[in-house]
C-alpha cells in the first residue's frame, strides 16, 4: 500500500455499507476537508468484520485501524453490530499484550447522515496515529528472554491423588463399559513418570487405568472426532470444563457421554520435570505419597513435591472436581477463593509493550509450525480445515517469520475468545516451550471483565459471550470523539 | 590414520571463530542455544562472537542447514505494457545464492539425518540443485554421545551413540576439553588448516570414552524382519487404529525429524506492483490433512491412522524398498515432543512380532 512519503501512514478503515460508507460520502459531498491516510474497504456490515481482517492488516503493517458501523440500534440486519460490538472490543483488549498498542485500532458508529461526525472521526483517528508514528516492525524487534516466576501458592491443597479411588473407578467403568464404545483414561506411557491417553475397549484395558499428578493429557481432546458414539471418559476438574463447553457449543451431545469424575489434585508441570531429571537413561523406581513424588533414575533420586511442581494452572485451579459427572468417586480437597494471575500473564502484565515485541519476537522465531498448540486443543474443532491452512482465501503466507507465526497464535486465541477454558493444553504440547497459553489466559480475564465475570465451561446451558449480545451493554461503552 | 586434534574446553568460542573463514570462505557456523523459558528447548543459531552455546542436545536437530523451514526458490515480476496492456512480461530470477555452512556440535543421529536426506534429494533420477549446494558446501562436526537418553534408539536402526555417518569430524568429550577425530575428507582438510594441537595424547582416552558408552547399550531388537512385516500390516485397520488411537494428527514427529523430508511449494503475491512474487518452499507434514488433500475434495488419507502408518512405514518399509536402510535415526525426538508421548518404537516392535 503506497503512501506519500513523509506525510501519509496506512491506516486502513473497514466501513459498513448501510451507514458509515454513506456517512463517509455526506462529507464527501459536503466537500468537508479529512486527511487522506485512510484506506477504505467497504463490507456489508460490521456484523461481518471478522477481528482477523483487523489483525491481519496490523501484521501487514497498517499503523492503524478504523472500524465504522451503524448505530446501536440502528443496524440493517437488526443486530450485526450488536455482535460485532462484543468482538471488536474483546480484540482491542487483546491487542496490548501482543505489544501493539491498542490505541492504533478503534471501532465506532457513524450513520449515513452524520458527514459532520464522519469528518471528525476519520480526523481525530489520523491525528491519532500520526501522534503514535508509523507502527513498530516485529521483525526489528530485539529478542528479550524472560521466565515466568513459578513460586506460586495453590487455592487448593496439591497432592499426588493417593488416596484416590482408583480401584472404585476402575469397577465403575468396567460395569458401564458393555453400552460404551469405549472410555477414555490413562495409561503409563514409555517410562514411569509419562502418562499417555488410554482407550478402554475391554475389561483389560481398564486394568492398565492409571491416576495421578502424570495424567496431564486433557482427554477431550478426542471427544469431538467420537461424535456419534457413546463414550465414557474420565475427567479431572479442567478436563471437565472442556467437555462443558463442547456442551455448551453442541459439539458433542450428552446422551453420548458419560463421565466419570475424580477428585484432581493438581498435575505435574512435565517441562520443569523432565528438565530437573535431564538426560537419563532409565527410571528404576518412583515413590508416590500425599505430597509428592520421588523419581530414581540412573543419574540420582529427584523429588518433586506437588506445592512446587504442578503445572501454572493448578495453581490458580478452582474447579479440582468436574463440574458435570454420571459417576462421581472420591471427595475433594476444600478451595479458598482468591482472584490470581496465572504466572506467564502476570509476566507479560509486567512488561512494557515494547518488551512483549521483544518476548514474543524471540519466543515465535524457534515456532517450527508444528501445530501441536492446535491440534492438542480441545476447543480447536475445525483442526483438518484451519484457516490457517487456507489458500483462498490466503490468510496466512508460508513465510516462516515471527511474524507470521504470532499471526498464527492470534487466530488461535481470538477463535478460542470466550471459549478457552485454560486447560493449558496448547503451551504443553508445545516442544520448544513457547509461553502461548498467556494469550489464551488474556482474552479470558478481558471476557470475564466485560461479560460479569463470565467463564467459559462452568454451565452446560450459558451461551459463549461473543455468540450473543446485550441491547446495552454493561460494560462496553462507546469512546469520546474529541 | 585419520587426523586427530584436541581442544581444550575454553578454547571452543575461539575454534568457532576460527572456523568463521575456514575453506577460505565465510562460513555460518550453527550451534546449538539454549532458548529460556519454563520449559527450556535447545535450537541451532547461527555463531556470534560473545554468544551462549550448548553442548545439550538439540531439541530441534540442524536439518534446517540443508533444507530450511521455508526457502525462496524463484522471485518473479510481471510488467504490463501501459501502452499495451495485454502485452505482459514476465521476469523470472532464480535463488541461487546460498552460504557455506558449518553444523557445530549435532550428535550423531542428527548427522546421520544428512545422508538420509541425500538419497531422495541427490541419488534420485534428478538432483534438487537447492538442496546441492546447501549440502556441497555443510560441514558437519558431530559430538558423540557420552551417554544414552530414554527415548534414544539409534542403535536399533543402524546408527548409534558414536557412529561416524554423515560426519566430517567426530568430536568426543575428554577431560577439559574435546577430541576431535576425521572421518570424511572434507574433514581431514578441515583439521589439517586448524592450528590446534595434536589429538594423539588423548586417543586413547577418546577411544575409552565411546567404548564405554556403546557398552551401556541394551542388545537392539532383531528388526530384519519389520520392512515385509509392515508392508503386510497395511491394509491391518484394526492395528493401526489401536496403535495410534491417541495420536493428535499434529506435525510435532515430522518438523522435529532428523530425517522428515517432505516440503511443500507455494506462491506468494502475483508478482505486480513493488515486491515481486516469491515461490516458496516449506517443510511440509505427512500428519496434515491437507497433505494428501486431492482437488477434488477427495483425500486418500483421511483418519489420523491412515497418516501415521504412512508416517512409520515410509521410516521402515518404504523408504528401506527403495533405498536399502530404515530412514529413522532412532533419536527419539518424536517421542519426547509429542504431547501425548505416541512411541514408535512400540509400534514398530508390535508391527515385527508375529
Amino acid at each position: 500500500m503506497s503512501t506519500l512519503k513523509g506525510k501519509e501512514l496506512r491506516i486502513v478503515g473497514f466501513l459498513c455499507n448501510w451507514c458509515s460508507y454513506g456517512g463517509a460520502d455526506t462529507a464527501g459531498v459536503a466537500r468537508a476537508t479529512q486527511p487522506t491516510d485512510l484506506r477504505i474497504i467497504r463490507v456489508p456490515c460490521s456484523g461481518r468484520i471478522d477481528p482477523l481482517f483487523i489483525l491481519r492488516a496490523l501484521f501487514n503493517g497498517a499503523d492503524g485501524v478504523l472500524v465504522s458501523g451503524c448505530h446501536p440500534n440502528d443496524c440493517h440486519y437488526s443486530e450485526g453490530n450488536f455482535y460485532a460490538r462484543r468482538r471488536l472490543e474483546v480484540l482491542k483488549q487483546f491487542l496490548p499484550v501482543l505489544g501493539i498498542d491498542d490505541r492504533r485500532f478503534e471501532y465506532t458508529w457513524v450513520s449515513a447522515s452524520e458527514g459532520q461526525r464522519w469528518k471528525e472521526v476519520v480526523t481525530t483517528f489520523t491525528e491519532r496515529i500520526h501522534a503514535l508514528g508509523p507502527a513498530p516492525v516485529l521483525e526489528d524487534a530485539q529478542a528479550l528472554f524472560r521466565v515466568a516466576d513459578m513460586t506460586l501458592s495453590p487455592l487448593h491443597a496439591l497432592g499426588t491423588g493417593i488416596q484416590a479411588p482408583l480401584e472404585e473407578l476402575k469397577s465403575a467403568i468396567k460395569s458401564r463399559l458393555p453400552e460404551l464404545d469405549c472410555v477414555l483414561g490413562w495409561q503409563q506411557g514409555h517410562d514411569a513418570i509419562h502418562s499417555v491417553p488410554l482407550f478402554m475397549r475391554s475389561p483389560e484395558d481398564v486394568d492398565k487405568l492409571v491416576w495421578g499428578p502424570l495424567n496431564v493429557n486433557n482427554l477431550a481432546v478426542y471427544l469431538p472426532s467420537l461424535k456419534g458414539k457413546k463414550t465414557g471418559i474420565v475427567v479431572k476438574g479442567c478436563d471437565s470444563r472442556s467437555v462443558v463447553e463442547l456442551l455448551q457449543e453442541n459439539l458433542i451431545k450428552r446422551d453420548d457421554v458419560v463421565i466419570f469424575s475424580m477428585p484432581c489434585e493438581g498435575t505435574l508441570d512435565m517441562a520443569r520435570v523432565m528438565q530437573k531429571l535431564g538426560s537419563y537413561k532409565t527410571i528404576s523406581q518412583t515413590d508416590s505419597d500425599d505430597k509428592g513424588i520421588t523419581v530414581t533414575t540412573d543419574t540420582g533420586k529427584h523429588r518433586f513435591d506437588m506445592s512446587l511442581w504442578a503445572q501454572g494452572k493448578c495453581y490458580g485451579c478452582a474447579t479440582p472436581g468436574a463440574l458435570l459427572a454420571d459417576v462421581r468417586l472420591g471427595t475433594l480437597h476444600p478451595v479458598t477463593p482468591a482472584p490470581t494471575t496465572p504466572p506467564e500473564l502476570a509476566m507479560l502484565d509486567a512488561m512494557s509493550l515494547e518488551e512483549r515485541r521483544s518476548f514474543w519476537k524471540a519466543q515465535m522465531d524457534r515456532c517450527l509450525r508444528c501445530y501441536a498448540c492446535r491440534n492438542a486443543c480441545p476447543m480447536c474443532v475445525c483442526r483438518d480445515y484451519c484457516v490457517s491452512d487456507s489458500r483462498d482465501p490466503h490468510w496466512m503466507t508460508q513465510d516462516d517469520s515471527a511474524n507470521e507465526k504470532l499471526f498464527f497464535q492470534t487466530i488461535h486465541a481470538m477463535h478460542l475468545a470466550g471459549r478457552c477454558t485454560g486447560c493449558g493444553e496448547c503451551q504443553r504440547a508445545c516442544p520448544v516451550g513457547i509461553p502461548i497459553l498467556a494469550l489464551r489466559q488474556h482474552i479470558a480475564r478481558a471476557v470475564g471483565t466485560l461479560f460479569d465475570g463470565y467463564q467459559a465451561g462452568i454451565q452446560p446451558k450459558a451461551t459463549p459471550p461473543l455468540l450473543g449480545f446485550e441491547v446495552q451493554e454493561k460494560n462496553i461503552h462507546e469512546r469520546e470523539w474529541k | 590414520m585419520s587426523t586427530t586434534r584436541y581442544v581444550e574446553q575454553n578454547a571452543l568460542p575461539a575454534l568457532l571463530e576460527a572456523l568463521r573463514t575456514a575453506f577460505g570462505q565465510e562460513q555460518r557456523i550453527l550451534v546449538p542455544v539454549l532458548q529460556p523459558a519454563v520449559k527450556e528447548s535447545v535450537v541451532f543459531k547461527p555463531w556470534q562472537l560473545g554468544m551462549a552455546f550448548t553442548l545439550k542436545k538439540a531439541t530441534v536437530p540442524p536439518k534446517e542447514a540443508v533444507l530450511p523451514p521455508c526457502e525462496t526458490l524463484v522471485q518473479y515480476k510481471r510488467t504490463k505494457n501501459p501502452e499495451n496492456p495485454a502485452e505482459l512480461t514476465l521476469e523470472v530470477t532464480e535463488e541461487t545464492h546460498c552460504q557455506p555452512t558449518i553444523v557445530f556440535g549435532c550428535r550423531p543421529c542428527d548427522a546421520r539425518g544428512f545422508s538420509i536426506l541425500d538419497r531422495p534429494y541427490l541419488q534420485g533420477p534428478f538432483a534438487d540443485p537447492y538442496y546441492q549446494r546447501r549440502r556441497e558446501s555443510l560441514t558437519v562436526i558431530t559430538q558423540t554421545c557420552n551417554s544414552t537418553g530414554n527415548t534414544c534408539f539409534c542403535h536399533w536402526t543402524g546408527s548409534g551413540p558414536t557412529h561416524p555417518e554423515g560426519s566430517d569430524v567426530l568430536m568426543t568429550a575428554v577431560e577439559n576439553g574435546y577430541w576431535l577425530e576425521a572421518v570424511s575428507p572434507r574433514g581431514e582438510k578441515l583439521l589439517a588448516a586448524l592450528s590446534l594441537a595434536d589429538g594423539a595424547p588423548h586417543a586413547d582416552a577418546a577411544q575409552k570414552v565411546r567404548e564405554n558408552v556403546n557398552a551401556t547399550l541394551e542388545p537392539a531388537p532383531d528388526l530384519s524382519k519389520t520392512q515385509a512385516r509392515l508392508a503386510a500390516r497395511f491394509t491391518d485397520a484394526d492395528f493401526w487404529r489401536d496403535q495410534t488411537a491417541r495420536c493428535l494428527s499434529c506435525g510435532g514427529c515430522t518438523y522435529f525429524c532428523p530425517t522428515c523430508y517432505c516440503f511443500n511449494i507455494t506462491d506468494e503475491g502475483d508478482g505486480y506492483g513493488e515486491n515481486p512474487g516469491r515461490r516458496l518452499r516449506t517443510w511440509d507434514s505427512c500428519m496434515a490433512s491437507h497433505f494428501t488433500r486431492e482437488a477434488s475434495g477427495h483425500n486418500s488419507r483421511p483418519n489420523t491412522q491412515d497418516r501415521m502408518r504412512n508416517r512409520i512405514s515410509h521410516k521402515f518399509s518404504t523408504y528401506p524398498e527403495t533405498w536399502g536402510t530404515f530412514s529413522c535415526n532412532g533419536c527419539g525426538r518424536c517421542i519426547s515432543n509429542c504431547p501425548v508421548c505416541l512411541d514408535i518404537r512400540a509400534i514398530v516392535l508390535a508391527a515385527t512380532s508375529d
